[in-house]
């Protein structure tokens, strides 16, 4: 019987820190895609919220209690991370996403300017506060990017693009390095 | 180019894809006969001036119609398709 070894999606990848910068895997487990059915929002979001202290988000919102987050992902869905959704049966359709998506996060002091040469939203924290979300494009690749501290940001891509956005962080962390270094600050 | 997502706000054009024009949501009757079906699939204004399109917004999955001017190129307004009332 072969012994199968599970990898999550960045294994190998990181961690990688370059200057103030430093990118990291996360690993929450279970992640849920929840979907409420027509109409049922409300109660989807009651039933959540009696659970796991946390309402189903409004569009470009999140919000964590004890370890656990949910982050406005689209049109009508939301993903649960870090806690096992409750029983929605009727109300919402429930997808199992564990492993389907390669999660970082981007943390240190120029976080923003770094994502700044992928992503054509504008995340300063004028703007991009603590809890806020946006679906954008990182380089080529859809992604959903959550402020959650004051310099860190959390980033979602599909699994399969995980070397793809180790690749895109690595190199505006590499060039923003060069560049602040070149500049003496 | 900046177009606004009704769910997602203001966003720069990339996130978006163009599906071409609004009519493509008067979709004929199934018994409408062969020349409303021909000029629904088929045949397109190109209007100089004030125009509607549908656009799709990538990252959030909505359907957008778009109202823009092709001669100034100004955006008036945005939509979502499955709320928009011709």
């Amino acid at each position: 019987m072969v012994d199968l070894i599970a990898k999550s999606a960045c294994a190998g990848l990181l961690p990688i820190t370059i200057g103030s910068l430093t990118l990291t895997e996360e690993t929450p487990d279970p992640v849920t895609s929840i979907a409420p059915f027509k109409g049922q929002s409300e109660a989807v979001s009651e039933r959540l919220e009696s659970a796991l202290g946390l309402k189903f988000p409004a569009p470009n919102r999140s919000a964590s209690k004890s370890g656990a987050r949910i982050v406005w992902a689209g049109q009508g869905r939301a993903l649960l991370m870090g806690a096992a959704a409750p029983d929605l049966a009727g109300l919402a359709a429930l997808t199992d996403q564990s492993d389907a998506n390669a999660i970082v996060t981007l943390k240190g002091e120029g976080a923003e300017d770094a994502l700044a040469r992928l992503v054509p939203v504008d995340l300063r924290a004028a703007h991009f506060k603590r809890g806020h979300t946006a679906r954008t494009f990182l380089g080529h690749m859809s992604a959903s990017i959550t402020r959650t501290g004051v310099d860190s940001f959390e980033i979602t891509v599909f699994r399969a693009m995980a070397g793809t956005l180790v690749h895109e962080l690595t190199e505006a962390m590499e060039s923003l390095h060069a560049r602040r270094s070149h500049l003496g600050q | 180019m900046r177009l606004t997502c009704p769910v997602c706000g203001d966003r720069d054009h990339r996130e978006f894809t163009y599906k071409g024009d609004a009519v493509m949501l008067d979709r004929p009757a199934p018994d409408a006969g062969t020349d409303a079906w021909d000029s629904y699939l088929h045949l397109r204004d190109n209007p100089c001036g004030d125009t509607r399109d549908l656009w799709y917004h990538d990252p959030c999955g909505a359907w957008v119609v778009v109202e823009r001017n092709t001669v100034t190129h100004a955006v008036t307004g945005t939509a979502l398709a499955s709320e928009a009332k011709r």
